[in-house]
């Protein structure tokens, strides 16, 4: 039901693990409905020098945080805020119509690492 | 080459070879009409009569009269509750049922809540046997069926449904018995156990899909749901589907003969499975009841990681086997059976059922036991629930 590129994600998931000292955190999803997934970030002026993720969830939620780390490595914050959901799923050659809302959560994730980032930043200043 | 191990029999089990041997004559030589009244007619017609006593034998049924034929397991559930609530309407308007039964039994009973009927689900303990002082009061006085299954194909357990017929009986009420996960797996006997309607499914008993049968005790008063010619008594009509009821009544003598040894070499595969799952994987735990289970049910979660990741990964490995999380299911909800006994949803997402079949070894299930705490340790690292302790 997946395709290959989900299965190599899921079997070999790219930036996985935690950031200690990560500039932004962005938890998305929640246990009770089977996806919580974590994204972590360093920033490095206006770029994302460092993505990681911890996921719990099914094949596709492990696979759209891996892919998602992979995409949004090196951007600047701008162009990671662009990325959406339907670019993952692009990227993975098509998650299964069931799994394109709920499992395809690190979009969110990384939006919200991004924003908990700035919020951080403004609170600096 | 890889090696395959198939422990998903609970969602299809292959056909037996003897009883493709039996059908293979009656899709084209003997392919006549049970109804008609010619040599061809006669040949087909005692056919089906013979496979209707070898199901009567199975489950101490005391005349063969009392099984009728359907397409499966979900239409016989659908007759008989159907058929008595309708048949039985100016009794009552109350049925009782459990909240661990199969979505066949669960549709239908909520389907008629439409049409006027009440309903209540009898809780069940954290094994999932079903509370019988609840279901005792549940009962009314306008209460006029009760439908308890015999074993849940989930998690297993066993129902005492001789003390649920007592209690049912002494209240004056018929019980239906959903017996498609236990029937060929364990010894039933329809009389003694007080059943007085009870559904049985061909291809859990390595029969062929698309035939299954309804046994009702003779002066059970039940209506047809399907009209037409006026087959099985007038209570199914429709060409009998012979080559795939020769073909159930062949697997029901089978699993009279067999079904000793067969629960045995289960039930001892299943144990090692278990032990082995238990022993070797940190914040695992077994679902159901440790031992009133179907020989084959091992049905085992784990702790801070989701099922579907878990098949995928077995998968890679040529291992399969179902889960009770959200993500396999059509509802994206998980399983109402392991909510039901009280597990947590993210529990519930974390469990893996693995349903042995007479084709298992014990190489299979020291495979699967070798392979999994690898699998369930890579997802945990994956997992931000993980606590740290278990990481190391």
């Amino acid at each position: 039901m997946y395709t290959e590129k989900v299965m190599d994600h899921f079997k070999n998931p790219r930036n996985m693990g935690e950031i200690p000292d990560a500039d932004g955190v962005g938890t998305v999803g929640n246990p009770v409905c089977g996806d919580l997934m974590t994204i972590y970030i360093k920033v490095n002026g206006d770029r994302l020098e460092d993505i990681k993720f911890k996921t719990f969830g099914c094949g596709a939620a492990i696979a759209t945080s891996s892919m998602i780390t992979e995409l949004a490595k090196g951007k600047t914050l701008e162009d990671a805020m662009k990325i959406s959901r339907g670019d993952v799923a692009d990227n993975l050659g098509g998650l299964p119509p069931i799994k394109m809302h709920c499992s395809n959560l690190a979009a969110d994730g990384l939006h919200a690492a991004i924003q908990d980032y700035l919020k951080k930043k403004g609170a600096q200043k | 080459m890889m090696r395959r191990v198939y422990m998903d029999h609970t969602a299809g089990k292959p056909v037996d070879p003897r009883v493709l041997e039996a059908m293979l004559p009656y899709f084209s030589e003997m392919f006549g009409n049970p109804s008609s009244l010619n040599r061809w007619g006669n040949e087909a017609r005692k056919a089906v009569e013979d496979a209707r006593a070898k199901l009567a034998s199975l489950i101490g049924a005391k005349r063969s009269e009392e099984i009728f034929f359907t397409s499966g397991g979900t239409e016989s559930n659908n007759l008989t509750i159907r058929g008595v609530a309708y048949r039985n309407k100016d009794k009552g308007n109350h049925i009782v049922t459990t909240e661990i039964e199969h979505m066949s039994v669960m549709n239908t009973c909520k389907s008629l809540l439409k049409e006027g009927f009440d309903l209540t689900f009898v809780p069940v303990d954290k094994y999932g046997v079903v509370n019988l002082q609840a279901l005792e009061k549940a009962i009314t006085d306008k209460t006029i069926l009760v439908s308890v299954m015999y074993a849940n194909g989930e998690i297993g357990t066993l129902q005492p449904i001789k003390e649920v017929g007592e209690i049912v009986h002494r209240k004056g009420v018929l019980l239906h018995v959903d017996a498609v996960a236990a029937s060929g797996q364990v010894p039933i006997n329809v009389e003694n156990e007080n059943i007085d309607l009870m559904s049985i499914s061909s291809n859990d008993m390595y029969g062929p899909r698309g035939v299954g049968a309804s046994y009702i005790k003779t002066g059970t008063r039940v209506q047809p749901i399907i009209f037409g010619g006026g087959q099985e008594k007038g209570l199914r009509s429709g060409t009998e589907n012979v080559p795939a009821i020769v073909g159930m009544g062949k697997a029901a003598e089978i699993a009279k003969a067999e079904m000793k040894t067969e629960g045995e070499m289960l039930s001892n595969l299943r144990d090692k499975l278990i032990e082995g799952l238990i022993q070797n994987i940190p914040r695992s735990f077994l679902n159901g009841h440790p031992t009133k289970r179907l020989p084959n049910n091992a049905n085992v979660r784990f702790s801070y990681i989701e099922g579907e990741s878990l098949l995928l990964s077995l998968d890679v490995l040529g291992v399969a086997a179902s889960s009770g999380s959200a993500c396999t299911s059509k509802t994206l909800e998980p399983s109402h059976v392991l909510l039901a006994i009280g597990l947590k949803h993210e529990e519930a997402h974390g469990s893996l059922l693995f349903t042995l079949g007479k084709q298992n070894t014990e190489e299979d299930v020291d495979y699967v036991v070798k392979a999994l705490p690898d699998i369930v340790k890579r997802l945990r690292s994956i997992s931000p629930l993980t606590p740290k302790e278990l990481l190391s």
